[in-house]
């Protein structure tokens, strides 16, 4: 069985914004919410490094553990979707969740947030996949149609990658071995510049 | 670089290998495959995860982003998997314990020591005892307390029993119902609590009297009657249990009900642990109160329903006050 994953190699992020406007698009996604962003960390400094983040569908999901309503529940991809009909709008998912992941509507008086969205790792909700409702609710059910979620698969650079974990770990493995990448995804060594060892994958590297 | 946090309050609790484990687990998925690879490589790869910017984002470090979202530039909230812990792991089981043990033990009181009797007969004479204003508060009050007890409760333990009574859909509906019942007589009960601070504070100013009720048990066992006035030293000790810890359940109350002032998920997580933690305090407290004031004690309850007290029942829980009236009777 397929666990899902995403994972964003940070030496190739260029903070394009691309994952973000084809989750928007593909979802139809609510006013004023945004189910992924990416964050640049010493924007305009030497080490600028970007990450595209969402709801990373975690495990053992704090937002699942927290919820008063237990409105969640977790593909047997691993994937973690809410029904939004239970959800009461009280926030705790996001207080809980690492990734500040889950967003609201709304963020008014009394506790007036809406019903919570999320990434669905484009997979949809509890509704019959690819039905109105669930295209309204959740916005689109790519899994069901047997394709990856959106943003990964928009992504110029592929620095997002989506899928099962180990074929994504596979991927990534193999560019930062043979990429001759001194830090894997998430760093750019001060210490040890390698200007060389940029974007590009050395393919005239053998592979031992 | 650190994320300005002005408006937050840090949690008493720090460092979190567990976080950090499954972060790296999740984030980075597992290359512990790669420790045993004799490769050159091998070196480049280990360095990997544990690198200052890791170490930075993994503590909290905000950057930036185009997302309006509050909090959105900060990639990791550090204290949520703190908070689930506090609230899943301690907060649930403790009020668990001590409501079901409150309970108990006002059960076995009770079948061991039975009502608090009037000693001799009524006289049927009455004294006015709570003015029309003063039983619309308490049960104003009372009925808001409860509402928002039950309410509260059902958000706390609810889905471990009453999603599966109710079913999926009628559990929506219901925890739905108590959410807006709690978010919107939360701030009235906070009116009603006040004003009710403000009205009784004068009956419940502790004395030497008090005393010695407190050393004598306040008579609950046995035929003893310790003198009190107005008010007795037990009811006293509520009417400072409730404001204090009252104030404090509000409080935190109205910072999570008030979302649009852009609160960080720190100070929510804050407010949720001490409101949690305070009214489940607060509620265990309250089952005391009720029983003492009903089943626990004879006549006590007619006073708040009617005004009205018997002269027996004056007499003999707060003397004092009895002989008082009577004086300003003559
Ligand atoms: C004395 C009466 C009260 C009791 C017994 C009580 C009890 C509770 C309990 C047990 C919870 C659930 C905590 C959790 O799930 O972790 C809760 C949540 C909450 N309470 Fe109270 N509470 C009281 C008064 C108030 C007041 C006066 C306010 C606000 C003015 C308030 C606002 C809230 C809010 C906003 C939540 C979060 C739930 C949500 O937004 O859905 N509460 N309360
Ligand atoms: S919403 Fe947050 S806590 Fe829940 S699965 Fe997604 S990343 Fe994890
Ligand atoms: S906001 Fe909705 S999904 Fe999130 S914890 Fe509350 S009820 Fe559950």
């Amino acid at each position: 069985m397929a666990r899902m994953k995403f994972l964003c190699d940070s030496k190739r992020c260029i903070e394009c914004n691309g994952c973000v406007t084809a989750c928007k698009n593909e979802n139809e996604v609510e006013w004023g919410i945004q189910r992924r962003r990416v964050v640049t960390i010493n924007d305009g400094d030497p080490g600028e490094t970007s990450i595209s983040v969402a709801c990373m569908h975690c495990s053992d999901a704090p937002c699942m553990a927290v919820c008063p309503t237990d409105v969640f529940y977790q593909t047997e991809d691993g994937i973690v979707l809410h029904n939004k009909d239970g959800c009461i709008g009280c926030g705790y998912c996001l207080f809980a969740c690492p990734f500040g992941a889950p967003q609201f509507p709304s963020d008014a008086a009394f506790g007036e947030r809406g019903k919570m969205d999320k990434c669905t790792f484009c997979a949809g909700g509890p509704e019959e996949d690819n039905s109105p409702e669930e295209k309204a609710k959740y916005g689109s059910n790519r899994i069901a149609e047997g394709k990856l979620p959106l943003c990964a698969e928009m992504c110029s650079t592929k620095a997002l990658l989506a899928g099962d974990a180990s074929e994504v770990s596979d991927i990534f493995r193999e560019r930062v071995i043979y990429r001759g990448h001194n830090d894997g995804a998430w760093a750019q060594n001060q210490a040890e510049p390698q200007p060389e060892a940029d974007l590009a994958y050395d393919v005239t590297q053998p592979k031992v | 670089m650190i994320p300005n946090k002005w408006l937050t309050v840090k949690l008493p609790f720090h460092i979190m290998p567990f976080l950090s484990l499954m972060l790296v687990l999740l984030i980075t998925l597992s290359f512990s495959g790669l420790a045993q690879a004799a490769s050159p490589s091998e070196a480049k790869v280990a360095g990997f995860a544990s690198t200052a910017y890791w170490d930075a984002i993994s503590k909290g470090e905000s950057g930036r982003t185009q997302s309006q979202a509050n909090e959105a530039g900060q990639l990791i909230n550090v204290q949520g998997e703190e908070w689930r812990h506090w609230r899943n792991q301690w907060i649930t089981p403790a009020g668990a314990y001590a409501l079901g043990g409150t309970l108990a033990v006002l059960l076995i009181f009770y079948l061991l020591v039975g009502q608090n009797k009037l000693d001799s007969a009524r006289t049927g004479n009455t004294i006015e005892r709570w003015k029309r204003f003063d039983r619309a508060m308490h049960w104003t009050v009372a009925t808001l307390f409860i509402i928002l007890a039950i309410s509260g409760l059902s958000l706390l333990y609810g889905k471990f029993f009453l999603r599966d009574a109710l079913g999926a859909s009628l559990w929506g509906n219901y925890a739905t119902l108590c959410k807006l019942a709690h978010n919107y007589l939360g701030p009235l009960f906070v009116l009603g609590l006040l004003l009710m601070i403000v009205k009784w504070m004068k009956h419940n100013v502790f004395n030497r009297t008090d005393l010695t009720w407190f050393l004598q048990g306040g008579g609950m066992v046995g035929k003893a009657h310790p003198s009190a006035g107005y008010m007795n030293g037990g009811e006293k000790a509520w009417f400072w249990v409730l404001t204090l810890v009252g104030i404090v359940v509000c409080a935190s109350g109205l910072v999570m009900d008030f979302p649009n002032f852009g609160q960080y998920r720190e100070t929510m997580q804050l407010a949720n642990l001490i409101h949690g933690g305070a009214s489940l305090l607060l509620i265990a407290a309250s089952f005391g109160h009720i029983y003492i004031g009903t089943a626990g004690t004879e006549g006590a309850l007619e006073g708040m329903k009617t005004g009205y007290v018997d002269e027996t029942w004056a007499k003999q829980h707060h003397d004092q006050w009895y002989d008082e009236v009577k004086k300003s009777d003559r």
